[in-house]
């Protein structure tokens, strides 16, 4: 495929691509951090009232993921790319432990994760800025902690080409 | 508006399976939103387009979905956006999303749909430990009026 073709390819299929991942959280409704949270509230089982829904959108976006990665390392490279990204970090560490910990606690103190929060910024807007701003600015500061510390990481592109 | 809803819950994660796979085949990225706009500031200026446009289509089909979505899904969940914590809330843990989907490399796209389906111990690892501490805060904040 002529570079230009690709190269228009593959930006039009990032655009669909987040088109489509934006829909399938509203259809699932994990845009609502109310729901969100109706799952992670654990308390209401007994009563009859806990909302299992987050556990079949996982489940079913799991599954789906799984039969394209089939397809795709059929493939010795992507459609509309030469290769297929690899992974920055491959053990189980502190960083990985640590930063679950805390994702985890941001994350069941407003029911956003990172996809919700950003497909939400105009029906939740203005407010939702203060959850993003943060966010960026946390995503931020670690990629220029680790480029200090001087990992090679996708995080901090700076690095990647010195 | 709240409750159980297999339908819709289903559908949505289908879809979200779907775009991620789009981006995997075409693209050979991860569907990882965490990274892509934690990326934004400092990854690769060549990757910025791609990672813009991703992040554009986010509340586009969000919006689509909320219009539409109703006619075709029963069960599908309706009403406003609330958010449901106080400004300083939405700032504290908007940071702790941000630093703790870094030092993670990943979030709920990332490792929990794209890591679990392509079987990464650190992907399940890190969603094991993340739902339970959510679980935990959840519980907590419960108690804490």
């Amino acid at each position: 495929m002529p570079k230009i073709r690709r190269e228009r390819l593959f930006h039009i299929s990032a655009l669909v691509s987040g088109l489509v991942f934006g829909l399938g959280l509203a259809v699932s409704g994990m845009t609502h951090p109310a729901k969100v949270k109706a799952f992670l509230d654990i308390s209401a089982i007994p009563t009859g009232r806990w909302d299992p829904s987050l556990a079949f959108v996982l489940a079913a976006a799991v599954f789906v993921t799984m039969f394209a990665i089939r397809i795709a390392h059929r493939r010795r490279q992507p459609i509309a790319a030469t290769a297929f990204s690899q992974a920055d970090a491959k053990d189980i560490d502190g960083e990985l432990i640590i930063g679950s910990v805390l994702f985890g606690v941001g994350w069941g103190m407003a029911g956003l994760c990172p996809g919700p929060a950003i497909a939400d910024i105009v029906s939740a807007f203005p407010d939702i800025v203060l959850f993003l701003g943060p966010m960026l600015f946390g995503s931020f500061v670690v990629g220029r902690w680790r480029a200090v510390r001087g990992h090679t990481t996708s995080n901090a592109g700076r690095e990647e080409k010195a | 508006m709240l409750g159980f809803s297999p339908v819709s819950a289903t559908i949505g994660g289908a879809l979200i399976g779907l775009a991620a796979g789009v981006l995997w085949i075409v693209n050979g990225r991860v569907a990882g939103i965490s990274n892509i706009f934690g990326s934004l500031l400092t990854g690769r200026r060549s990757d910025l387009p791609w990672r813009m446009l991703f992040l554009l289509g986010l509340p586009l089909g969000a919006g689509i979905g909320t219009a539409f979505g109703p006619r075709f899904v029963s069960d599908m969940t309706t009403g406003p956006t609330e958010l449901d914590l106080g400004r300083i809330g939405l700032m504290i843990s908007g940071l702790l999303v941000g630093v703790g989907t870094g030092l993670a490399r990943g979030c709920t796209s990332g490792h929990g749909v794209f890591g679990i389906a392509n079987l990464s111990r650190r992907s399940i690892a890190s969603v094991l430990i993340f739902v339970a501490t959510a679980v935990v805060t959840v519980l907590l904040a419960k108690q804490w009026p």
